[in-house]
């Protein structure tokens, strides 16, 4: 079928379904809707539509970044804007359905807002100009809560697979790939390399067989967007990956994702079944002579298999351990084929930005952070969610105006980004810009784009050795100073922690982070030290209380600390054959 | 006896040869039968050496060092706590401790009577909602203790949870 046929039999399907005569309820299912009930909401919604004789469309969306209001449930009738209903529970559908479907009555109390061209509901507010809407500005995300992430026409219907369509019949493989590099985009997975260059690197190396691998690992603890675009909007990742084999001349995508994360796992499968029938990806890709195969595969838990060379390991059925480099990916990647590692959210912006142009994507963002970031907003914050904003944007107004401020009235003292292996930043971070080049000065990341926000309740040296238990837990044992350095930190955190700190041990962690930074062969090894580092720069005052004065400022210390016993807690207990 | 061992060997190549994904690795066979027994038993190692024609210690080094892979039976529900640093500053260690003073446990394992099995999860993907617990995979986010004594509790009254 060539792509205009699939276009327009798309756009009719979703005319009739959200213009159509039968009134459209759309429900939030992502991660965020999953943990605060939406299943549980759907169940109850089906029951009760069941016992009477309405007759309903029911769609599952992903999230549209207001975490905080899920389980986040619209309803669209013939006519009018989606009127949207907030932190609806099983108990309220009754109420809601009656209300608003059956008595044509208006269910006041649980109204949110509306969206829609149609104008507002019962003069209700429009959910856009809120601030979790207003400041965001989402490419990636574009979809995301608006359309089903279980039906290909309802993404091609909203302009999808187009970025592709015109890659394959206007642009040659170097004019996309020089539209990537002056985009500005640069990779989202952490380093922040350029996006354009790295693909760069895979066109010189030889084929047939080259892979563009998608990193979707996500093992931060933290960070959720990667699983968000994925849950919200699989098909704009999949046309970004095949936007990079057309660039890169790679024959094969491979979607990378956590064993346990039922949720992308079981959307990306569906949706890559739903583009090798609609012919966009597989042989002759609408018509063309570009063949490209796209599977996803699965690591068990590591955080890290995240690391490049580990996920490559991971892929080919073995334990995440880095490699040593060089050989780099793009001579002798997965399988010892040429390969190229990116994260979901780079991939995710290829179709916006071939489809608009370079210039359009590095108009938003500044300096050289160009484009948007997606912000995971967590921690002792009012509205925590999934934020896409202009690069830019300060940390003092994604905490205030985004996420509407500290909880409790408290006061801000400390953000923790980037991931575990990220920085923890003091009050005075607000007039930091999410910029990677100013975050990176200011001794944190950006990382993948987690922002945990503690609370004034929060003791810097109770987050620092949950933090540093985790890169513990993590480590994956190949290089000696992380394995052993890692464990050694964690025993010195957590007497200082304990109030029972030995003298010189502030000095002995720095000279274990030294050896680690000079010793590892990966970044966890090589950033293992970063939290500690940072938390003892921002946050001297909660240590020096620990080990001079014998106390915890807000006593979060005294409380039990229950982490895991062991790295690998299966592993040293039991031995095969016996 | 070995009629119950080899209608374990069968269960087991059939879940290496349900795969259907086109790359089948020793971790994603092991996945599968993970997936699909709850659990990887000792002949699941010889059989995914076999399948693969690979060693069976390599087969072992990777089941032991990917720590969701469990080696004996699980119990019959499944309870997971999540201990990332958001959950940690949301209450998480409250949670914890009604997990397994619930549970009688004191700390990663199995209850006694093979009810339930509890794990750490370092990270169940839904940070925004923390403090975050997964009882059977389904997901309950801003978890407070008594709501974790009344789900706990509801696996012991009713069998309602399978």
């Amino acid at each position: 079928m060539k792509y205009k046929e699939i276009v327009s039999q798309a756009t009719a399907e979703w005319t009739e379904m959200t213009s159509g005569k039968v009134p459209l309820i759309r429900i939030g299912t992502a991660m965020c809707g999953h943990a605060a009930g939406a299943f549980r909401v759907i169940k109850a919604l089906q029951e009760y539509l069941d016992s009477t004789e309405l007759e309903v469309n029911i769609q599952e969306v992903g999230c549209l970044g207001l975490c905080y209001a899920e389980p986040l449930l619209d309803i669209k009738k013939p006519g009018k804007s989606r009127l949207f209903f907030n932190n609806v529970t099983p108990e309220e559908i009754e109420y809601i359905v009656d209300e608003y479907l059956i008595n044509e009555g208006y269910p006041k109390e649980k109204v949110f807002g509306y969206i829609g061209e149609e104008g507002p509901v019962n003069g209700e507010d429009s959910l856009e100009s809120m601030p979790g809407l207003k400041l965001q500005n989402r490419i990636a995300l574009r979809n995301a809560g608006h359309i089903s992430p279980h039906d290909i026409n309802q993404y091609i219907a909203n302009g999808g697979y187009a970025g592709l369509y015109k890659a394959l019949t206007d642009l040659s493989p170097s004019e996309v790939i020089d539209e990537v590099k002056n985009s500005g985009l640069r990779g989202r997975g952490g380093a922040a390399f350029p996006t354009g260059v790295k693909w760069s690197f895979l066109v010189g190396s030889p084929g047939p067989t080259k892979y563009i691998l998608c990193n979707c690992e996500e093992g931060d603890p933290g960070a959720y967007n990667d699983k968000g675009i994925l849950e919200s909007d699989p098909h704009t990742l999949l046309e970004g990956l095949a936007i990079a084999g057309y660039a890169t001349g790679a024959s094969n995508g491979i979607v990378f994702i956590r064993h346990g994360h039922d949720g992308p796992i079981e959307r990306t499968e569906k949706a890559i079944e739903q583009a090798y029938a609609l012919g966009l990806i597989g042989n002759n890709i609408l018509g063309t002579d570009f063949n490209f195969d796209i599977e996803v595969a699965l690591t068990g838990e590591s955080y890290v298999a995240g690391e490049e060379t580990a996920l490559m390991e991971a892929v080919e059925g073995k334990r995440a351990m880095p490699r040593f480099r060089p050989p780099f990916p793009a001579a002798f990647g997965v399988w010892g084929k040429p390969s190229n590692i990116n994260n979901v959210k780079s991939l995710s912006y290829a179709p916006e930005i071939i489809s608009k142009g370079a210039d359009w994507f590095s108009s938003i963002g500044v300096n050289k952070s160009t484009g948007t970031a997606i912000v995971c907003l967590s921690g002792d914050v009012n509205r925590p969610g999934l934020y896409e904003v202009p690069m830019g944007m300060s940390l003092g107004e994604v905490v205030d105006d985004l996420g509407g401020g500290v909880t409790d009235n408290g006061q801000l003292k400390l953000l923790q980004t980037g991931g575990p292996l990220g920085g923890v930043l003091g009050p005075d971070s607000k007039d930091i810009h999410i910029d990677f080049d100013e975050m990176r000065s200011a001794g944190a990341i950006f990382g993948s784009g987690g922002i945990i926000v503690g609370s004034d309740k929060v003791c810097a040296v109770d987050l620092t050795r949950v933090l540093v238990a985790f890169c513990q837990f993590e480590s994956c044992g190949k290089c000696f100073p992380c394995r052993l350095g890692m464990e050694h930190l964690l025993e010195i955190v957590e007497r200082i922690s304990d109030c029972a700190s030995k003298p010189g041990d502030m000095d002995l962690m720095k000279s274990i982070g030294g050896t680690m930074e000079a010793g590892s062969l990966c970044g966890h090894g090589q950033l293992g030290f970063g939290p500690i580092r940072s938390a003892i720069t921002h946050f001297e005052e909660d240590f020096r209380l620990h080990i001079e004065e014998n106390r915890c400022p807000t006593g979060s210390c005294d409380r039990p600390k229950i982490v895991p016993k062991n790295t690998r807690p299966y592993a040293t207990d039991h031995i095969a054959g016996e | 006896m070995t009629a119950d061992k080899d209608k374990l060997r069968t269960r087991i190549q059939q879940a290496i040869q349900s795969q259907k994904r086109p790359t089948v690795t020793v971790l994603s066979s092991l996945l599968a039968i993970q997936d699909s027994m709850g659990y990887i038993p000792e002949e699941a190692i010889e059989e995914v050496a076999v399948h693969s024609n690979t060693s069976i210690n390599s087969v072992f080094g990777v089941a032991s060092f990917y720590p969701n892979f469990r080696f004996t039976p699980p119990g019959e529900h499944s309870v997971e706590v999540c201990w990332g640093p958001t959950c940690h500053l949301k209450g998480a260690t409250e949670i914890l401790e009604s997990v397994l003073e619930k549970l009688g446990l004191d700390s990663e394992g199995d209850t006694g009577d093979g009810k339930v099995s509890f794990r750490f999860n370092t990270c169940l993907g839904a940070c925004s909602q923390a403090p975050v617990i997964s009882v059977d995979h389904e997901l309950y986010g801003n978890a407070k203790p008594d709501i974790v004594s009344n789900l706990l509790g509801s696996l012991y009254e009713k069998e309602n949870l399978h």
